[in-house]
């Protein structure tokens, strides 16, 4: 059926969240709270070697000491940490060799997603990793990309297939006691996966993870990954959802990117976790730590998020430029409805010289949420040459939300430059005008404009995630007339 | 050398002298208080025993370190002693056609020299903080420390539990003021001084001042200087604000002002920091009625190991306002900057035009900036931006100077000098502007030293500033 495009924004931004349901599969849980016998409990699941448990336990023992950061512009009540389960798996029946195998119960949940493993294994050509609650339930491709010498799985299998490239790049990135969240993931985490490009490859598909909490009071901490060899390229994806529910669920993440002399890799996220009801009661706690470190010179590393999802983000990916000649990028589209509120940025950190980094972020703020960019750009003394530019912007529809912006530059050399602009503003009334005065209705006119507005990182994102993430952003659009 | 007052304080733990300072003399220091005055002594006291001084894991103060510049043998003179300047050599004011009114501060004690303000027949006062006390009961009551709260920061705290001697202006509604009052702030003394100025600045409606406030130091002793600063800007009435601040490089000076804007004030600040050890300079602005503008400057050239730290907080409370910020830089040698910016658009504060930019320049490899422009926006129908660039002189433009002869360091000093004048061609009255213009030339070229005290008594013979053109390269 042709849709009114007048309500669409209408359609959009009242209708549920779509991706609220919640599948019955039969789970195998670890009992409520963390102690040191939750870490065992997780480490002996998975099979792991004694390194990895004592890499646990360390992180664990840590995280005891730390204390949750309160820095960041959010608000909300305290975690119970006491009260997550933090391990859920679908329970195993046996050896998986093909999809066939896969759960039915399992390969639904991953249609409604529009995930179809079945499909996209045959048409799209992307390589998907699921991971439902805590666990990969199934890679596609892989084999295709072993011809290649592409490792790409779950992280638990890579920890049994490669330890040795586990082991070497496991918290180099991201050191266990880093800060509070990653000290828990190192602690907890569950699966996720891993990525390792051989020299000299391109790798010829868009490899794409898709993360899904599915059982009640869970915690999801899984941890990516990635590292590119020398002269190696790949596009990485990834995508989020959860179900509906009243109380708050924590998600701790952790992303490391390794790139090596002359690698590129391409991360690209939507996420779109369940951000809670119109009243702000529910919705997933999203505190991530994402970085990357461009190891070699001449390597880049780019980020990309469309963030839409959650009821808290927390969450900076960042990039630290110690080869020379490497670069950085970060685009991001945050979008805050309802009660939702964001923190979100990048951290720029130039320590090798002649490096470049980008950072362009869109914040847009309606309902009663609150979105801030905040970011770090470092210029060390050894940078020589280099070269930032960052521009946040920030978009107000409605008169009740924020829009906020704490920007941080260092520089100790004096051969580098660093740009920062920002503008906060709501649609002008010129715009609307304009649109309205040839027939565009004020509705479709702030979509068009919207759109526009981030445009420039939309771009940035592969086809297949461009498409989704531009429905998804028609979300914010409600209450932003008159 | 006098012993001031017998509080010569031997204790290497400022914070503890201060407080046993306050104990002892807590009496004294309050003698002419109110009820409400008083409260808010104890009320500062209280939050700076708890607090104590700001330090680097504060937000706030996270890139200016105070450890270092408080770890000194400090006396704290309560009564100053007068005795050994020569006032001629203090109030030499000879800057041709430039009508000033000038008050004197030495050591935080306010020079009274007998004179008045020409417009004291229309109400106008200039006095000390001390006398007003005794003098204006009710416009003390009235205003005395309700723009400065104690909570703000634990320095803002300590001034009110302390705060005896200022400079007081009242200027009655319909006034406009035609002399430049000028503040003259010295220190000369042969002790490690720390001191505590208080400053009132009271403006009602429809009325105008130009206010000059200048911080020198006469030697190199090492100081503290907590000096606040409240000023109510009444309805359509306008501040014109400067600051020069040129002090001695073991010098250590907190300058935090307080302005409160109410409907259709205009206020203009500019803060111009050549020199000093370490500088603060926080100035907190309020627009507190519809259609207020603000427009905050700021320009500092800092050398050596020098430490420049520039905090603005704008508060855009009220509907219809407009702010606009600008802070230049250019750091040298060892020295360091911060620049930190705030811009708080409140939830009804409709309207609101606001503009926040910080640029920079790093001439040596050891210097460091750090710069955070930060707006926090509640309000939708607003237009906020905001800029920071950190970066070098402009290659295109040196190369564009150096293809036509001129040589590099007249190119270097030329270039600098246009990158200060975006913020000195801003100031309104022309004799102070030739005059300032002078000083960030000779900045530029090294030649102002801190000796040169007062920036308008400087009898330092004038050098023809010239860009001349380098014959021998070329």
């Amino acid at each position: 059926m042709e849709k009114d495009p007048n309500n669409i924004l209408e359609e959009v931004t009242q209708g549920d969240y779509k991706y609220g349901f919640y599948t019955d599969i039969e789970m195998d849980t670890a009992p409520v709270g963390l102690t040191e016998d939750t870490v065992r409990f997780i480490s002996a699941k998975k099979n792991e070697p004694e390194w990895l448990l004592q890499y646990r336990l360390d992180a664990y023992h840590k995280w005891l000491e730390m204390t949750e950061p309160t820095w960041a512009h959010l608000l909300h009540p305290p975690i119970s940490y006491q009260d997550i389960i933090f391990y859920a798996a679908p329970k195993k029946k046996k050896e998986l060799s093909s999809l066939d195998e896969v759960d039915p119960e399992l390969i639904a949940t991953f249609n409604k997603l529009g995930i179809s493993l079945e499909e996209q294994k045959k048409l799209s050509g992307v390589a998907v990793d699921a991971v439902i609650d805590s666990v990969s339930v199934k890679t596609t491709f892989s084999e295709t990309l072993e011809k290649q010498g592409i490792i790409f799985c779950s992280f638990s299998e890579a920890v049994q297939k490669v330890p040795d490239l586990v082991k070497q790049y496991l918290g180099t990135v991201v050191p266990s006691d880093d800060n509070y969240f990653a000290a828990l993931n190192s602690a907890v985490f569950s699966d996720g996966s891993f990525c390792y490009i051989p020299k000299g490859v391109r790798c010829p598909i868009e490899l794409s993870t898709y993360f899904r909490i599915n059982a009640a009071n869970t915690g999801q901490f899984e941890r990516t990954l990635i590292i590119g060899d020398e002269n190696s390229y790949v596009s990485y994806m990834e995508g989020c959802t959860a179900p509906m529910r009243d109380e708050n669920q924590l998600h701790a993440a952790i992303v490391e990117i390794v790139a090596l002399k002359e690698a590129e890799v391409k991360y690209s996220t939507v996420q779109n976790w369940y951000p809670g009801n119109k009243k702000g009661e529910g919705g997933i706690y999203n505190f991530v730590t994402k970085r990357g470190i461009c190891k070699g010179n001449n390597s880049k590393i780019s980020w990309t998020q469309v963030e839409t999802g959650s009821a808290i983000t927390w969450k900076y990916p960042s990039v630290v430029l110690m080869g020379d000649n490497s670069v950085g990028e970060f685009y991001s589209v945050a979008v805050t409805n309802n009660y939702q509120q964001a923190d979100t940025g990048s951290k720029m950190i130039h320590l090798g010289r002649n490096t470049k980094s980008t950072i362009i972020s869109k914040g847009i703020s309606a309902g009663f949420s609150n979105n801030s960019y905040r970011g770090l750009v470092k210029m060390t003394k050894r940078a020589e040459n280099s070269r930032n530019f960052s521009q946040c912007d920030s978009l107000l529809l409605g008169d009740k939300c924020g829009a906020h912006t704490f920007p941080y530059i260092k520089t100790e050399n004096k051969t580098s430059i660093v740009e920062h602009e920002a503008t906060t503003s709501k649609i002008s009334d010129d715009q609307l005008f304009y649109c309205n005065q040839r027939g565009i209705s004020t509705e479709s006119a702030i979509g068009l404009i919207v759109n526009g507005y981030a445009r420039e990182v939309l771009k940035q994102l592969p086809m297949e995630f461009a498409v989704e993430a531009q429905k998804l952003l028609s979300i914010s659009l409600e209450g932003s007339v008159g | 050398m006098k012993i001031m007052d017998g509080t010569i304080v031997t204790s290497y733990n400022t914070r503890d002298a201060l407080l046993k300072l306050y104990e002892e003399n807590s009496e004294r220091i309050g003698k002419n208080d109110s009820a409400r005055i008083s409260a808010l002594r104890k009320e500062g006291i209280s939050l700076f025993k708890q607090k104590g001084f700001p330090h680097t894991k504060l937000e706030k103060w996270r890139n200016t370190d105070l450890s270092k510049v408080l770890n000194h043998n400090f006396s704290f003179p309560l009564e100053a002693d007068s005795g050994e300047v020569d006032f001629e050599e203090v109030f030499k004011c000879d800057v041709p056609g430039f009508d000033t009114f000038m008050v004197a501060q030495l050591n935080g004690k306010f020079i009274d020299r007998g004179k008045i303000i020409s417009q004291s027949v229309q109400g106008v006062v200039v006095c000390s903080l001390a006398e007003a006390f005794i003098k204006h009961p009710g416009l003390i009551e009235k205003h005395f420390g309700q723009y400065a709260p104690a909570s703000d920061s634990s320095l803002t705290a300590l001034n009110t539990a302390f705060a005896r001697d200022g400079v007081f202006i009242y200027v009655p509604d319909n006034i406009s003021v035609t002399e430049t009052v000028q503040m003259v702030n010295l220190i000369h003394s042969g002790n490690e001084v720390f001191l505590q100025t208080r400053n009132l600045v009271i403006l009602g409606r429809n009325s105008s001042l130009r206010l000059v406030q200048c911080d020198d130091s006469v030697d190199d002793q090492i100081g503290f200087i907590n000096s606040v600063t409240e000023a109510v800007i009444g309805e359509n009435s306008s501040l014109d604000h400067y600051k020069l601040q040129n002090k001695n490089d073991r010098s250590a000076l907190i300058n935090n002002i307080y302005f409160q804007l109410e409907a259709n004030a205009v206020l203009s600040t500019n803060a111009i920091s050549l020199n000093g050890g370490l500088i603060r300079n926080e100035a907190n602005v309020k627009l507190n009625g519809r259609g207020a503008h603000a427009d905050i400057l700021g320009v500092y050239l800092m050398d050596r190991n020098q430490h420049i730290d520039n905090q603005v907080f704008v508060d855009h409370s009220q509907p219809d306002c407009t702010s606009n910020e600008m802070f230049k830089g250019i750091l040298d040698d060892h020295a360091s900057g911060v620049f930190n910016g705030h811009i708080l658009v409140r939830r009804d504060a409709q309207r609101t035009n606001a503009y926040q930019n910080n640029k920079n320049i790093l001439i040596s490899d050891k210097a460091v900036i750090d710069t955070k422009p930060f707006l926090e926006i509640y309000a939708d129908d607003v237009k906020c931006s905001h800029g920071a660039t950190v970066g070098q002189l402009d290659s295109e433009a040196m190369f564009y100077l150096r293809s036509r002869g001129i040589g590099m360091e007249n190119a270097r000093m030329l270039l600098m000098y246009a990158f200060a004048a975006e913020i000195v061609n801003r100031i309104s009255i022309p004799q102070l502007r030739l005059r300032i213009d002078d000083l960030v030339k000779k900045r530029l070229r090294g030649e102002l030293s801190v000796c040169d005290q007062c920036v308008l008594h400087c009898n330092a013979k004038e050098q023809k500033v010239a860009f001349e053109i380098d014959m021998s390269r070329i």
